[in-house]
């Protein structure tokens, strides 16, 4: 994996993204306005599934007029994700922000595949009865987890945990996957 | 400015500038559901099955919950930097879009919750292009005072 990632590195589109003046802030700042059409769209469906938002108009119908919008943005955050993590694999592999927040992505989108899931079955005759309940305990933990997503996001900015910046306490390096050699290591 | 005590204050700790500006930007997601809900209808997108003038009111809440955590992490960031910011254009462009943005969005909302329209017009989607533009031009400039030297 590290091997791929430091060949990625290396190649010339990696480097020239890396060093242009002006492709990576504006790369990093449509990523940043995709959180506002991506995860703004998704919190209107979680404010009315929530049932504190948007309460005269039919959940399902929200989540269906919503779904063009909260997949568009989603492109543009995965497109522009790719991008930024393409001009420097190694130090985002190697960051435990990086490595929480993808983790947080998986919980959030598995969240919302099972909610989808619950609820279709749910339309086609009860096999899962008390969505409504559900409905409310998904809303909660899209909320939570997509905010923590946007704070471990902003985070990965910061170096405190950053491998080449030793000594790190020893469950950082664990998590992060530092290549830290004995000698290094306090 | 910064050598107030929140300035001060922010300026010195490792974690509060970074947290300040996580929460700044999941206040920004807030604000981007009830901007665009809001500007989406107005434009005959969206929840186009409720009148723009009920959509507009539903996101009224949401959109006083997010103004209210944008200023209460971004005053404090902005008395941290105060000299920083002064001299970076972003700043600048940023101060100049957000009254209009407002503006647009409390009061001229207002106005179409109160007429209560049955559907967007030539006008409503203007206003909601107009809102769009002008809050992305915020949103933009507001990340680009970060990459001001």
């Amino acid at each position: 994996m590290r091997g791929f990632l430091e060949w990625l590195g290396g190649t010339e589109g990696s480097r020239a993204l890396l060093e242009s003046q002006y492709a990576w802030p504006l790369i990093e700042s449509a990523h940043v306005m995709g959180v506002a059409l991506f995860l703004g769209t998704v919190i209107v469906g979680d404010l009315r599934l929530a049932g504190i938002g948007f309460t005269s108009i039919r959940p399902d119908e929200v989540l269906r007029r919503m779904r063009p919008f909260v997949l568009s943005g989603f492109g543009v955050m995965v497109l522009t994700g790719v991008l930024i993590f393409y001009s420097n694999p190694v130090r985002y592999y190697h960051d435990l922000f990086f490595r929480a927040k993808m983790g947080l992505i998986f919980v959030a989108v598995l969240n919302a595949f099972l909610f989808h899931r619950a609820a279709r079955l749910g339309n086609r005759g009860g096999v899962r009865p008390g969505i409504a309940v559900s409905a409310w305990g998904a809303a909660a933990i899209s909320l939570t987890v997509w905010a923590l997503v946007v704070v471990a996001g902003r985070l990965i900015a910061y170096n405190w945990f950053a491998c080449d910046i030793q000594p790190q306490p020893g469950w950082v390096n664990k998590l992060a996957g530092c290549p830290v050699t004995a000698a290094a290591s306090p | 400015m910064e050598a107030t005590g929140v300035g001060t204050a922010v300026r010195q700790s490792v974690w509060a500038f970074p947290i300040l500006e996580a929460v700044h930007l999941v206040g920004l997601a807030l604000l981007g559901a009830a901007v665009l809900a809001g500007d989406l209808r107005l434009m005959g997108l969206g929840l186009i099955s409720a009148s723009p003038g009920a959509v507009l009111a539903h996101c009224r809440p949401w959109l006083a919950a997010a103004v209210i955590a944008m200023a209460a992490t971004g005053i404090p960031m902005l008395l941290s930097e105060a000299v920083k910011c002064y001299y970076a254009t972003a700043f600048w462009v940023k101060m100049g879009t957000l009254p209009p943005a407002l503006a647009l969005t409390w009061a001229g909302r207002r106005r179409l919750i109160r007429q209560d329209p049955p559907g967007h017009t030539g006008a409503t989607r203007v206003q909601g292009a107009v809102s769009v533009l002008l809050w992305l031009t915020v949103a933009a400039a507001g990340r680009w005072i970060g990459f001001s030297a």
